[in-house]
């Protein structure tokens, strides 16, 4: 079973859908013994950091997700803001986050070249596979993916980025580290390519 | 750098789509939901769904067919058409559509722009515009109205104004439909789109009057669009979505090809 962790997010369903349609089970579910006995971890997720953090605080799963998740060697999959949690420091509501992957989270420029950069990126965009990974296996390099965001990661670690997009600056898109995986993009509403990546994530041998 | 977006249109009343559409072999092409789903595997970027049914009571069918959609498409849509609400707003996002789209009801209560984007995030909502060039005049300095109920009652606002009242309330990405246009196949008012999207942050999107491929490109450049909605051309079979993206594609234009399920290597 797959636990998508409800903290009181939209979006949730989407991912829900995607993978029923895909024929995998799973449950959105709050509670920490639910999230501990799952196979597969999924953080999905529109919203701000800072909200995000206070919800994951007030319902106890920041240390579940770190120690019994991230710790434990469990599959890991965080969508949008389930990526930007991840680090250890957000600048949107200058949240203090999950300290997973070392790292930050940062506002994209105002303007570029004195041209002004329309924030948030909403639509679609290339994603360059910055090193090769089994999440992207059967999805060729460069494919477009759905985006809705503000903000993006900055790892410390480079060696943690697996892909990369641009959007005025080169950003940061994808994330692995051992067991835990994440993508600033929506694999959920991302068509046939953001199908088989999450496919490929409950595929992954855990 | 973002794609261009091409976004497929569905009127829907009482559960069905109101317009013929005639190419299709396999398909019920009253049923919003098997059209949605052609679109979806032809490649369209998103899909926007308006909601014309007269009555309150069968709202709920909509919602149903809201529902159904989300469970077989995997691309952002939205649903626009009657929502004057909070609570209106929030069923649809419940349903599955990834934005609501507010249009007269927006202009009678400009605050459900704001209250949508403090609930839901901006992203979520649309603010649609029905424009239509009545002439410069004081107070009116674009030229360009703002007209509501389906172009029957002009408003006396000036477009331009209103597009950055939209944005300043929290709208997340605008649509400017052209009233003159609509129909035409004449190709978009490239004028108004241009002017708005070159004065706002914010996407906008081009809808009203695509006839040919040629009328995308020209709103992506000339109109400075970030999306366009088609109808008609792709309605009726004349220009199918991936011949309209190999057309934009050849001229130069960031367009995203999707990948059909069957084309993923396995």
């Amino acid at each position: 079973m797959i636990a998508i962790v409800d903290y009181r997010a939209g979006n949730l369903a989407s991912v829900k859908r995607a993978l029923e349609h895909l024929g995998h089970l799973s449950e959105i579910t709050d509670r920490a013994e639910r999230i501990r006995s799952a196979e597969r971890v999924i953080l999905p997720g529109v919203g701000a950091a800072g909200a995000t953090m206070e919800n994951l605080r007030a319902l106890g799963l920041d240390e579940v997700l770190k120690r019994d998740v991230a710790a434990a060697g469990k599959p890991f999959l965080g969508i949008c803001i389930g990526i930007q949690v991840l680090l250890d420091r957000s600048e949107e509501d200058d949240a203090g986050c999950l300290g997973i992957i070392k790292g930050r989270v940062v506002r994209y420029p105002r303007s570029v070249d004195g041209r002004p950069l329309k924030v948030p990126q909403i639509g679609w965009n290339r994603v360059h596979q910055a090193r090769p990974h089994p999440i992207f296996a059967g999805v060729p390099d460069n494919t477009h993916f759905y985006f809705v965001n503000s903000y993006y990661p900055v790892p410390g670690d480079r060696d943690a980025v697996i892909a990369t997009s641009d959007y005025g600056v080169e950003f940061c898109a994808a994330i692995a580290r051992g067991n835990v995986i994440a993508t600033q993009f929506h694999l959920e509403k991302s068509g046939a390519a953001g199908l088989r990546m999450l496919d490929n994530f409950c595929r992954l041998n855990s | 750098m973002l794609a261009k977006r091409i976004i497929p249109c569905l009127d829907v009343r009482d559960g069905k789509v109101t317009k013929g559409i005639r190419f299709l072999e396999n398909v019920d092409v009253g049923d919003p939901v098997a059209m949605a789903h052609y679109y979806y595997e032809q490649g369209a970027d998103e899909i926007v769904f308006y909601d014309i049914t007269a009555s309150n009571e069968r709202r709920g069918i909509m919602l149903e067919v809201v529902r159904a959609v989300a469970r077989e498409i995997f691309i952002p849509f939205s649903v626009g058409g009657g929502l004057r609400t909070l609570d209106d707003m929030r069923a649809v996002l419940l349903a599955g559509a990834e934005k609501v789209s507010i249009d007269s009801g927006a202009v009678r209560n400009p605050a459900i722009i704001s209250e949508g984007a403090r609930a839901f995030g901006s992203q979520a909502v649309v603010l649609s515009m029905q424009v239509k060039m009545t002439g410069a005049r004081p107070g009116l300095a674009s030229g360009y109205e703002v007209v509501i109920d389906g172009g029957r009652f002009f408003t006396g606002r000036d477009a331009i104004e209103w597009a950055h009242e939209g944005e300043r309330l929290g709208a997340g990405e605008l649509v400017i439909n052209s009233i003159d246009r609509d129909g035409t196949k004449l190709g978009y008012d490239l004028e108004i789109t241009r002017r708005i999207s070159e004065s706002v942050s914010i996407p906008v999107v081009a809808s009203g009057g695509a006839g040919t491929p040629e009328h995308l490109r020209t709103a992506f450049t000339r109109g400075a669009a970030d999306a366009a909605i088609v109808a008609s051309i792709v309605h009726y079979g004349e220009f199918p979505i991936p011949d309209i993206k190999r057309y934009l594609r050849n001229a130069g234009i960031e367009v995203r090809e999707a990948l059909a399920p069957q084309r993923l290597a396995p």
